[in-house]
């Protein structure tokens, strides 16, 4: 039987407070959502309950320490304007959302493939097997493709996805987001993500963002509004850094 | 954020349900040219905890060139920059990655040519899926051997990590994302 939000909201509670006391009490921070996240109710038969094995770092033949590379032949100039891919213009409040790709040591990851997909305007995805209710946009389909340039900068513009509906537990919503694929250097920087609009209502009660139990790890996955980015007559201007984690072979070869 | 500073990392999230009009493209399992005759297939179940098929898994591979270099090339998803559909790999670069979802019965195949990477060959593989908050490392062995990694495991971890020949140039690698025979998967601190 479906639970409801304020049963889902005291498992996050749970959660949060487990975590926040085992950091108080020395723990180390996690930036990363545990792979075990009962709130989230698909979590449950689909984590690993024996712990990762460690590769041993410092082999540059690490096959894992490299990774795919992509290039101008994979893209098509307006790949990054969700706008233009359709005779008329998708409804919507028009957003460009821009920022940087970085790795851990700060430096900027150039020519690397990011990919996004999202809802429409309504919260309804193109994807034909999803039944939200939500009225499907002819002039939106929701996906965009990017090179970051030489100094890691990618943009996209695209409109405001909605909040949507979905069933792990009675009346839940996913707040807005924009959904990330980003490649780096190393097939160990690979990272698939979600972008998340500032001030939302909903943050609190969402276990996927919850399933993030640092704070600060949260809030580094919402954009901040940039009135220097909104165009006029045009669009409004979200920023959004990405820091790649995971080690890669220019990395070792510094010695980190 | 400057660039001297030491910046923290974008948390993971799940992949969700959605992604299937984005992220897989046409030849994303076909990574070696069409008709080589050294071609080999990797295929597999996704498993979850229940033994149950993961219908909504999407599968990232990467791979040594048979010669062993590392250095990959651009054109998995090349683009017709005139219809903005896919063309398809140029069949003469070797790439090095692919992308496969997998289907309603949690299958998936893969049809590359041999790595040839130091050591016992191997391909490495992310897995994401709906359920899945942060996705999943590990590798598919293609034999047995003197292997660092494989070596430090029990003989019965280690096992999960060798995908077992079948019909020839076949190589059966199932993903257990969960319980009995559960998949070893990888970090790489
Ligand atoms: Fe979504």
């Amino acid at each position: 039987m479906a639970l409801t939000q304020a049963e889902i909201d005291a498992e996050i509670k749970d959660h949060q407070d487990a975590y926040d006391k085992a950091v108080a009490g020395g723990a180390p921070v996690r930036h990363h959502p545990a792979r075990d996240y009962p709130p989230y109710r698909s979590s449950r038969l689909r984590h690993p309950k024996l712990p990762l094995v460690a590769v041993s770092g410092g082999d540059p033949e690490t096959v894992e320490l490299s990774g795919p590379v992509f290039g101008v032949t994979d893209i098509t100039e307006i790949d990054n304007d969700l706008t233009l891919q359709h005779r008329g213009e998708p409804i919507g409040e028009r957003i460009t959302v821009s920022g940087r790709l970085l790795d851990r040591a700060g430096r900027p990851v150039r020519g690397q493939l990011i990919e996004i997909w999202q809802a429409n305007a309504a919260g309804r995805y193109a994807h034909l097997r999803e039944q939200h209710p939500a009225p499907l946009d002819p002039n939106f389909t929701g996906v965009g493709r990017t090179l970051t340039d030489d100094q890691g900068r990618y943009a996209f513009t695209t409109v405001k996805p909605g909040p949507y509906p979905w069933g792990n537990h009675t009346n839940a919503w996913r707040p807005a987001h924009i959904h990330f694929s980003v490649f780096g250097t190393a097939f160990t920087q690979r990272l698939v993500t979600q972008m998340y609009f500032p001030g939302d209502p909903l943050f609190p009660h969402d276990p996927i963002l919850r399933s993030v139990t640092d704070e600060a790890a949260r809030a580094r996955l919402v954009a901040a509004y940039d009135h220097d980015l909104s165009r006029p007559e045009f669009s409004l201007g979200y920023a959004w850094d990405i820091v790649l984690d995971g080690p890669s072979a220019t990395w070792i070869e510094e010695g980190r | 954020m400057s660039t001297t500073e030491r910046p923290l990392p974008t948390p993971a999230h799940t992949i969700g349900p959605f992604y299937g009009h984005a992220l897989p493209f046409p030849g994303g399992g076909e990574i070696a040219p069409p008709g080589h005759p050294d071609t080999i297939t990797l295929h597999g179940h996704v498993l979850d905890g229940a033994g149950a098929p993961v219908p909504d898994a999407l599968l990232d591979f990467w791979q040594a060139a048979p010669d062993g270099s590392l250095s990959g090339a651009p054109g998995s998803l090349r683009r017709d920059p005139s219809t903005g559909g896919f063309l398809g790999r140029n069949g003469v670069d070797f790439t090095g990655f692919g992308r496969v979802a997998t289907d309603a019965d949690g299958r998936y195949a893969l049809r590359t040519l041999p790595p040839g990477n130091a050591g016992v060959p191997y391909i490495a593989v992310c897995v994401f899926a709906r359920g899945l908050t942060h996705h999943l490392f590990t590798r598919a062995y293609l034999a047995d051997g003197t292997d660092p990694l494989l070596d430090a495991l029990p003989d019965e971890r280690r096992a999960t990590l060798i995908a077992s020949a079948g019909a020839p140039r076949t190589y059966r690698f199932d993903i257990r994302l969960q319980g009995e025979g559960e998949t070893v998967f990888l970090e790489f601190p």
